[in-house]
């Protein structure tokens, strides 16, 4: 079970992200900083994977085929590897994956991974999603 | 790098609802003291992706390049809650080929938060 997106990376998306997290870099809030350094545009924050990857991995979380209830479901692990700038102005398209169900004392644990390509095909970033669900 | 490095970060009363707008995000278990409660929660409880990124700030903003991290993986454990300080720890374990590799953890008022953290920064030019 897989899902994929393609979700376009916003200017303003970007400066609400970071400001919801208290990033202050210049080049993930100011366009001529960004230019400054080199990028097209202002950068993603790293962890701004978790927003480009929701609409691929919300709905692979969400399949009524793997039946997690959502309210009882806490994150458990996440883990993220980076490997290329994400700018404003991408179309990053990600691939959600249904990796594996495991009972573990009185909760269970539901793995996803997903893989985010750029506009050229680029792999920008990849990721395992652990859930709890309690 | 410094080989030990400590960073307090403190979510305001409205943290979780500016996160969920950024991130999209919307479980009422963030938003919601009731609905928290009525699912044995102790009140509304922050992302765990957005203590995560102030994990992930307390690698980059020493380097002064949000770029700077190649990798982050953390377990999350307690649940964090908003308007109590965060403290996030960062240990040096190797350094070497211009890549530091720390272990990290978050801890509210004695409850880990983030455990088993891992993160890999890009330090090339710096020692």
């Amino acid at each position: 079970m897989s899902h994929s997106d393609t979700y376009l990376v916003g200017r303003e998306k970007i400066r609400e992200y970071a400001a919801s997290i208290g990033e202050q870099s210049p080049i993930c809030n100011d366009v001529a900083a960004a230019r400054e350094a080199g990028y097209e545009d202002v950068v993603a924050p790293p962890m701004f994977a978790a927003v480009y990857k929701w609409r691929a991995m919300g709905p692979a979380v969400l399949d009524p085929e793997i039946g997690i209830d959502f309210s009882r479901l806490v994150h458990g692990a996440q883990d993220f590897t980076w490997h290329l700038p994400v700018v404003a102005g991408d179309e990053i398209t990600t691939e959600a994956s249904f990796v594996d169900k495991a009972k573990r004392a009185d909760i269970t644990v539901y793995t996803f991974s997903s893989r985010s390509t750029n506009q050229r095909g680029e792999l920008v970033c990849e990721g395992t999603w652990t859930n709890f669900v309690r | 790098m410094d080989e030990l490095r400590e960073v307090t970060v403190t979510p305001g009363r409205y943290t979780t609802y500016h996160y969920a707008g950024a991130s999209g995000d919307f479980n009422p278990i963030h938003l919601d003291d009731e609905f928290a409660r009525s699912v044995e929660l102790p009140s509304k409880i922050l992302h765990g992706l957005w203590t995560m990124a102030q994990v992930a700030r307390a690698q980059t903003d020493v380097v002064g390049d949000p770029l700077a991290l190649k990798s982050l993986s953390v377990q999350f454990r307690g649940m964090g809650v908003p308007e109590q300080d965060i403290v996030i720890t960062s240990k040096l374990k190797s350094q070497e080929n211009g890549e530091a590799v720390f272990d990290c953890e978050a801890v509210q008022d004695g409850n880990k938060l983030v455990r088993r953290g891992k993160a890999v920064v890009r330090v090339t030019g710096s020692s």
